[in-house]
Order: structure tokens, then C-alpha cells, then sequence
């Protein structure tokens, strides 16, 4: 099996797959929805309003910023990376495993690349979904300032298929469901607490911010919080390369795993 | 006229485990063709393969002339699938199922709409349009399972076990099924191991064993043979296979 051949194996019809799982979230859209919109409200409200009272402003890039204008753009890259990674984690996990819905799609004209980069499309779009959400949310608080924030939104598109790939290849690793406690032990809740979400790097030990720059969420946070602040710059065109690089990678070596578990 | 289906030297390895080992057969147009063996005979290994959802690990399978080797979804495109697990979407209705399902063989949402509302009513959904699938009782799971296999017009039908776990009625209106889909001359592959269904069914059929074919015949011939015309296709089944349980 080679790169070659799993590129050549993806065609138009991974839209029918990333379509089956639009409509199945339309259906359910209660709880698909509703709470990406409400989730980042009550983060501003207990850390930006309830914490941020007790918080100085936190200075970052030079300039001082209030706690919860430090901290809306943090919650947009963590609702895109939640909204992406859970997806395909236990989404696809579930569709392999519950439903057999991959057994059913497999033998109909789609590949197994087809249906793998469709699980990837899909959970990119609940990012973006997510992200965009939060966005609008953060806008009406006056956190946001256009039109750099614009940049957010293909933004989250692409670190929701990097998200994804993350997801889809934690599925297709875990043996049970129960396994999948472990990525979010190691992976997804380091990043969320550290990933300059909730403050910033800089005075942390060296060794901390090194690990940092290691998780992706890291650089999807960079350049959310510069956009939200309207100052991008071009340094961060370092963390635009990271995702686009981490992002094909882990696509590959995510659809080039699950496919072993599809067609066994 | 060539047969549509064509297995040669079909095997399939899983390490030193020999799951199918190298087995002969071919599916005439019009025919139900059984694949008859005990649990773990290599049955449904041989559909999966068929079905390109399993690499093979030597020999052929041939479509219509396709290889499943080399035009996996040019096949793929030939085959109604009506796998033996319960796979439909259970966030789907029933009518929602088969139009989803259309997409997958880039059938238009109009033509899928008016196909899909005719199986329903064929296979007697009609009440059930737009109950979601954990309403269903096996029986009727097992309906909407083949009338989704049906949706891309197949050229081949495949039955992987359609009975089994079934109470009687329902047994006896899928058989009904399948003899109307034969009256319209549609080729279809059969797995089961309940022996009377096949004698049933099946024009002609083969008896797998541990992944070998140990006997091949119509159900009458097979009779002939080894009873001398007295008895059942399940005697010559008990007498081919032997009389061991095979689950363990």
C-alpha cells in the first residue's frame, strides 16, 4: 500500500459519505447545534466574566488585554478542535464498530479511501460549524475584530480536517471504546489546558513551551487569537505551515490505518 | 451465454488459518446459485471477497468480465448486497435509508425517490415509511435490507444468510420474495446453511466445507447421487459435512 495508490482510490464519492453524516447531524440537530453555541457562553461566563474579575489584564504581544478578550479566541480553537477530534473519534468509532455502517458503504461504489476522507470532510465541517459558531458568539461580546477574524474561518476548516485525521485515527486504534480515554488523557486535554488557551506561553518554563509548540492546537491558537486581536503577522505563517503539514500527514496515516480495519 | 459470476483458484489465507482454499464455481444468468455449508465453511468469506470488501489472497472472482482484483467498484456498481448483519442507518427512517443508500451509486435524488417508493411498496414498507429503523421487527429489518439491495437495479443479487435468526412468517414471505426476483430473471447468489431453503431456492448449488467444495449439483441431482433419489438435500448435507458441531 502506497501513498500513491490512496490518493488515487479518493474520487467525488467521499462527498456521498460526508453528506450521510451532514444528514444524520441534521436529524439530530437538537443536539449537534445547540450546544456549539452554548458551550463557549458558559465558558466566558465562568472564566471570562466569573475568573476574569479576579485576573489583572494579561499582557500579550506587547499590548494589555482583558482576561476574557485574552481568552474568546482560545475558545473558538478548542470548540473547533473538540467539535472535529470527537467526530471521528467516537462518530466513526461507532460506524465501525455499533452501526456496521462502514461494512454496508463498502460495498457499494465507494472506496474505503472514499468513505475515510468523507468521515475526514465531515468532522472538519462540525469544526468549522463549531468554530463558527463561537465566532459569532465572541463578535456580539465585542471580542472580535474585523475584518482579520475573517481569517478564522478557513482557518477552521483546515485545522478541523487536521482535528479529524487526529479522531479518525484514534478510532481505528482503540480496540474498545473505552480505550479512546486514553488520546484524550494524553493528547486532547494537554492541549486544551495548554495550548496558550487559557494563558499565555511566554512565562512559562522553557521546557513546557517547547511541549507546547509540539500540539497542534498551539499554532491553530496563534493565529485565532492574532486574527480576534487584528494583528496578524507574517511569523505566523510558521503555524499555518505546521497544520498544513500535520494535517496531510495525519490524514494519511489515519485513512492508511482504518483502512486495515475495513477491509480486514 | 457466459456466466455472470466466475470464481477460480479462490482463496483466502488469514496467516496459517486457510479460510477459503482454492475453490471453483460459476453463476449462470437468470439462476439462484446456493453456497451451502456449516458455520465457518467460508461462506461468507467468499461473499466478502466477491463483494471486493476483502482482498483476496489468490485466484479470481469475475463480474460481467470485471476483475474484482482490478475494477473493484466497476463491480461494485454490478452487486445488491443484502449483507447477513442488520446494517441500516438508525437515524434514518425507512425511506431515508434507500435514498441515502441511492446516493452511494450516484443515482438522482428524483429517479431514487420513485425507485425507492416502489420497493417499499413491493416489500410491504408502505406503513412504515418514516418509522425509524429500531421500530422494525427483524422480519421487516431484514425487508427493508434487500429492497435497499435492489435500489441500484443489480444486475446480481447477493443473499448472505437472509433467513437466519427469522420466525417462520417471515422466512416464508422472503422466500416468496426471492422466487418473484428469479421469475424476473435476476441472478442471485444464496448462502445459508438451513438446507431446506436452498432445495427450495436454488437451481444449482455447491456444498463448502472447511473452505473446499466437497459437492456440486441441483438440489435433485445431489439427492440422486448420494440417496439414491430417497430422502432430503439435508440428509446428503449431514452426510457430505458430517454430523460434529461446528461453532467451536
Amino acid at each position: 500500500m502506497n501513498e500513491a495508490r490512496i490518493l488515487r482510490n479518493i474520487s467525488y464519492r467521499a462527498w456521498h459519505m460526508w453528506r450521510r453524516n451532514i444528514d444524520v447531524s441534521l436529524v439530530t440537530w437538537k443536539t449537534n447545534v445547540v450546544p456549539p453555541l452554548l458551550e463557549p457562553v458558559l465558558y466566558i461566563l465562568a472564566f471570562g466574566v466569573g475568573l476574569g474579575a479576579y485576573v489583572q489584564k494579561i499582557s500579550f504581544d506587547g499590548r494589555a488585554y482583558d482576561y476574557l478578550t485574552f481568552l474568546a479566541p482560545g475558545m473558538i480553537a478548542v470548540g473547533v478542535m473538540f467539535h472535529s477530534i470527537f467526530e471521528t473519534m467516537y462518530g466513526a468509532f461507532i460506524r465501525l464498530r455499533y452501526q456496521k455502517t462502514f461494512d454496508a458503504v463498502i460495498t457499494t461504489p465507494l472506496s474505503a479511501e472514499d468513505i475515510l476522507a468523507g468521515e475526514i470532510l465531515s468532522g472538519a465541517t462540525k469544526g468549522l460549524f463549531a468554530g463558527t459558531a463561537i465566532l459569532l458568539i465572541v463578535t456580539l461580546f465585542g471580542l472580535a475584530s474585523y475584518p482579520s477574524s475573517l481569517v478564522i474561518l478557513p482557518l477552521a476548516a483546515l485545522a478541523g480536517l487536521m482535528f479529524a485525521s487526529f479522531g479518525l485515527l484514534f478510532a481505528a486504534t482503540a480496540p474498545y471504546i473505552d480505550n479512546l480515554n486514553l488520546p484524550i488523557f494524553l493528547f486532547i486535554n494537554p492541549m486544551f489546558l495548554f495550548s496558550g488557551t487559557f494563558f499565555p506561553l511566554d512565562g512559562m518554563p522553557a521546557w513546557i513551551r517547547l511541549a507546547a509548540n509540539i500540539l497542534p492546537l498551539t499554532h491553530l491558537v496563534n493565529i485565532t487569537r492574532a486574527a480576534a486581536f487584528g494583528r496578524l503577522h507574517a511569523a505566523l505563517l510558521w503555524d499555518l505551515l505546521y497544520i498544513v503539514v500535520l494535517t496531510a500527514t495525519m490524514a494519511y496515516i489515519a485513512i492508511r490505518k482504518m483502512k486495515t480495519r475495513l477491509i480486514k | 451465454m457466459p456466466p455472470v459470476i466466475t470464481a477460480s483458484q479462490l482463496r483466502k489465507n488469514y496467516g496459517e488459518l486457510c479460510a477459503v482454499a482454492g475453490i471453483d464455481f460459476e453463476i449462470n444468468r437468470g439462476e439462484c446459485f446456493g453456497l451451502l455449508g456449516p458455520n465457518g465453511a467460508g461462506k461468507t468469506t467468499t461473499v466478502k471477497m466477491l463483494t471486493c470488501a476483502l482482498p483476496l489472497s489468490g485466484g479470481d472472482i469475475t463480474v460481467e468480465g470485471l476483475s474484482v482484483a482490478k475494477d473493484p467498484r466497476g463491480i461494485k456498481y454490478l452487486l445488491g448486497v443484502c449483507p447477513q448483519e442488520m446494517n441500516l442507518d438508525p437515524d434514518f427512517s425507512v425511506l431515508k435509508n434507500l435514498i441515502v443508500y441511492s446516493r452511494y451509486f450516484d443515482i438522482p435524488y428524483a429517479e431514487a425517490k420513485g425507485r425507492a417508493e416502489e420497493l417499499i411498496n413491493r416489500f410491504h414498507l408502505h406503513d412504515k415509511l418514516d418509522r425509524p429503523i429500531e421500530d422494525l421487527s427483524g422480519g421487516l429489518k431484514k425487508r427493508l435490507l434487500m429492497a435497499r439491495a435492489l435500489i441500484n437495479k443489480p444486475r446480481v443479487l447477493i443473499l448472505d444468510e437472509p433467513t437466519t435468526g427469522l420466525d417462520p412468517q417471515s422466512r416464508r414471505q422472503i422466500w416468496e420474495e426471492v422466487r418473484e426476483m428469479k421469475k424476473h430473471g435476476l441472478t442471485t447468489l444464496l448462502t445459508t446453511h438451513y438446507i431446506e431453503e436452498a432445495e427450495l431456492l436454488c437451481d444449482r448449488l455447491v456444498i463448502i466445507d472447511a473452505g473446499k467444495i466437497v459437492e456440486q449439483g441441483t438440489p435433485r441431482q445431489l439427492i440422486e447421487k448420494h440417496l439414491e433419489g430417497k430422502g432430503s438435500l439435508e440428509d446428503v448435507f449431514l452426510k457430505l459435512t458430517g454430523k460434529h458441531l461446528r461453532d467451536e
